[in-house]
């Protein structure tokens, strides 16, 4: 069981939603996001999503794309970032961690050395966008193996014959792309995701989450209602770009947190 | 037939979309459904006569094939050696062979019922190509282009414009190739349902690769014939060269070649001011090794952590820190040779044949022309090379000037 599995489980045993929050490693530089992130389960974070910065972040929009620019700009590696969570890890042992990027700077380490690496820091679990199912022997697979969670995003385009496959791999928790598009986009709609949810529930005993396109405590309230929970990523960033404290972000993370505790 | 034996060059990719470890299928899940039913539309199609039948019928009547093999006389004289025939695709509607590949593009589009088309382009060729196969079909077409590309290649830009195309220049990254293609795929992702991806090169992810080849490799098919029928040869080339970014023309040329082993397979990548530790060329292969970006494996320029790296090419259609997963298998296994030339040796050699054959070339083939004029003095008078010409220079005249000191008002 990884700290992962053991957050929904109890969060299911106190009737409560999750909330996912997201914030770039290393933006604008290491000592601001380590203190963000630091903060997080107090404002009542439930699951860290610690972004990997990419040169080339394709699913992503403006709000994330340039946190990516300002970390690298920063000097941020993959061996920082996942110095990073070593250094969470030394007071937080409970609080899940799951790192989400793209594939190149993984492959370039080496997949094998990179699971067993993010094993050794803390990490809990993986989502790596640009692997899908047919890809699985790439990460997934030796993830898996080493106990690592690797997270799957299911889309609007996930169709029925698409989604056993899909969820074959998949492990932690089913993450929900609620519109077809890139983060930071237009807002997600309920009444779209929760029907979409519960085909995906159907399918699976997982948790699903729901990200993309949720930017207050009303969204994350009302979509974090029609899934297990709900994933908040460039709102969260968008302050640390506007040079907000990590005080200040984290105040906005409270709210963000409590609304989909609300639901 | 050489497709059917075992050991062939050509039966490539594999059903993940593989070339040896390059290819594959790196997508985000939005666009994984897409991308294979554009593979199973594309497998119907391949075999399809009405298909084939309406290609044929635009390639001749709309494009103007078949492109002449010219044998470029006064070039090869001056070069001294070997024998040098010219692939006219400059010659094809929009000035490159891009059209080639963008008409079964569109056709497959239509097929599939898409009502939107979205293309990147880098010197704009891919641009112009699609933008006017769009107008022809009453299609709707959105063009990403880098920010640095919209400006040293103007007059493609106001093309695409006149042909109804909405340009959208690109400022993230150094805007150039690589960016444009980033924003080509989030365009995708979020317009998924009534939007197809027309994309420029043997790169992406499968089946793009595979199916542009199949569509360019009219060029090395046409080659072929036209060698054995003319007057005096009849028989295969024993070099075929091509420049490469992506390298879409390149194995457009080279694929109805691999199994011909007398034939030498040589691509010229972009090697902008020097392929060294400082980076500044788009050289790939040469400078660049294995790791993934825009849906494939391939060679890419990276740093140390896997961070993708912005090449420099004075071309802007070479201005790429990938190439196409194939060529990176050939390169591989040894089947084709990869060399590099450099912005000033490209420039000479486009001045070359604007002098001795009356024919301004593209800055992207004038790379191939380059490593001809290295490589034909040596070679016997009775060795034929085959140089794809693969676009026309009108477009670079500007940024030509610039480097030769001259000033010119656009």
């Amino acid at each position: 069981m990884t700290r992962i599995d053991a957050r929904f489980a109890a969060l299911k045993a106190e009737g409560k939603k999750a909330f996912v929050a997201y914030i770039m490693a290393g933006d604008p530089d290491i000592e601001t996001s380590l203190a963000v992130m630091k903060g997080m389960p107090a404002a009542g974070v439930d699951v860290i999503e610690l972004g990997m910065p990419f040169t080339d972040p394709m699913a992503d929009g403006p709000t994330i794309q340039l946190a990516g620019q300002r970390a690298l700009d920063g000097g941020q590696t993959l061996q920082k970032t996942l110095d990073m969570v070593a250094e969470f890890r030394k007071t937080d042992d409970v609080t899940p961690i799951v790192m989400m990027g793209y594939y190149n700077p993984i492959y370039n380490r080496g997949s094998e050395k990179f699971v067993a690496d993010a094993l050794k820091a803390g990490v809990d679990g993986l989502i790596v966008v640009d692997l899908p199912p047919e890809e699985d022997a790439e990460l997934c697979i030796p993830a898996k193996n080493a106990g690592l969670n690797f997270i799957r995003l299911a889309t609007p385009t996930t169709d029925d014959k698409r989604l056993p496959k899909v969820l074959q791999n998949t492990s932690g928790f089913v993450y929900y792309v609620s519109v077809t598009g890139i983060t930071g986009s237009q807002a997600a709609q309920a009444g779209d995701v929760g029907p979409e949810v519960a085909r995906i529930k159907a399918s699976t005993d997982l948790p699903v989450v729901v990200g993309f396109g949720i930017s207050t405590p009303e969204a994350a309230r009302t979509i974090a209602g029609v899934a297990d929970g709900c994933v908040v990523g460039s709102a969260i960033v968008k302050l640390v770009g506007e040079g907000k404290s990590p005080a200040e972000v984290l105040a906005r993370v409270a709210e963000l947190a409590a609304g989909a505790h609300s639901a | 037939m050489a497709e059917d034996l075992p050991n062939s060059f050509m039966t490539g990719p594999d059903e993940n979309g593989r070339f040896g470890i390059h290819g594959g299928r790196f997508v985000s899940e939005t666009l994984m459904p897409l991308i294979l039913e554009l593979e199973a539309q594309y497998e119907h199609a391949k075999t399809d006569p009405e298909f084939w039948a309406e290609m044929d019928y635009l390639w001749k009547y709309y494009v103007g094939r078949p492109s002449p093999l010219y044998f470029a006389e006064r070039l090869t004289e001056e070069l001294g050696g070997a024998k040098i025939y010219l692939k006219r695709e400059e010659l094809n509607h929009t000035g490159a062979h891009k059209i080639n590949n963008v008409l079964g593009q569109i056709l497959l589009a239509r097929r599939m019922g898409k009502t939107r088309i979205i293309a990147e382009t880098g010197a704009g060729q891919h641009g112009v190509a699609t933008a006017t196969v769009c107008a022809k079909f009453g299609l709707k077409c959105v063009v990403y282009m880098g920010a640095t590309d919209v400006e040293r290649q103007a007059p493609n830009v106001f093309r695409m414009r006149l042909l109804g195309a909405e340009v959208h220049p690109v400022t993230s990254g150094r805007g150039t190739l690589k960016d444009a293609m980033n924003d080509a795929l989030r365009d995708w992702v979020t317009n998924v349902r009534d939007t197809f991806y027309c994309i420029g090169t043997v790169a992406g992810p499968h089946p793009y690769p595979a199916m542009v080849r199949d569509f360019q490799s009219i060029i090395g098919k046409e080659t072929r014939w036209q060698l054995e029928e003319l007057e005096g040869e009849g028989r295969l080339p024993d070099t075929v060269i091509a420049a490469i970014g992506g390298g879409s023309n390149a194995m457009g040329l080279f694929y109805p070649f691999l199994d011909d082993k007398s034939v030498r397979i040589i691509g010229v990548e972009a090697g902008g001011h020097g392929v060294d530790d400082r980076m500044e060329h788009c050289a790939s292969l040469t400078g660049g090794r294995p790791g993934v970006l825009h849906g494939n494996r391939t060679y890419l320029l990276q740093d140390e952590d896997g961070q993708i790296l912005e090449g420099h090419s004075i071309s802007a259609g070479l201005d790429y820190p990938g190439i196409g997963p194939e060529h990176a298998w050939l390169h591989d296994i040894g089947r084709a040779d990869y060399v590099s030339v450099t912005d000033m040796e490209a420039l000479d050699a486009f001045q070359m044949l604007c002098r001795t054959e009356g024919i301004i070339p593209a800055l992207e083939p004038s790379h191939a022309l380059a490593h001809v004029k290295k490589i034909a003095p040596t070679l016997p008078k009775d060795h034929i090379i085959v140089v794809n010409l693969s676009g026309r220079g009108d477009k670079d005249i500007f940024t030509v000037a610039r480097h030769l000191g001259v000033e010119m008002q656009g």
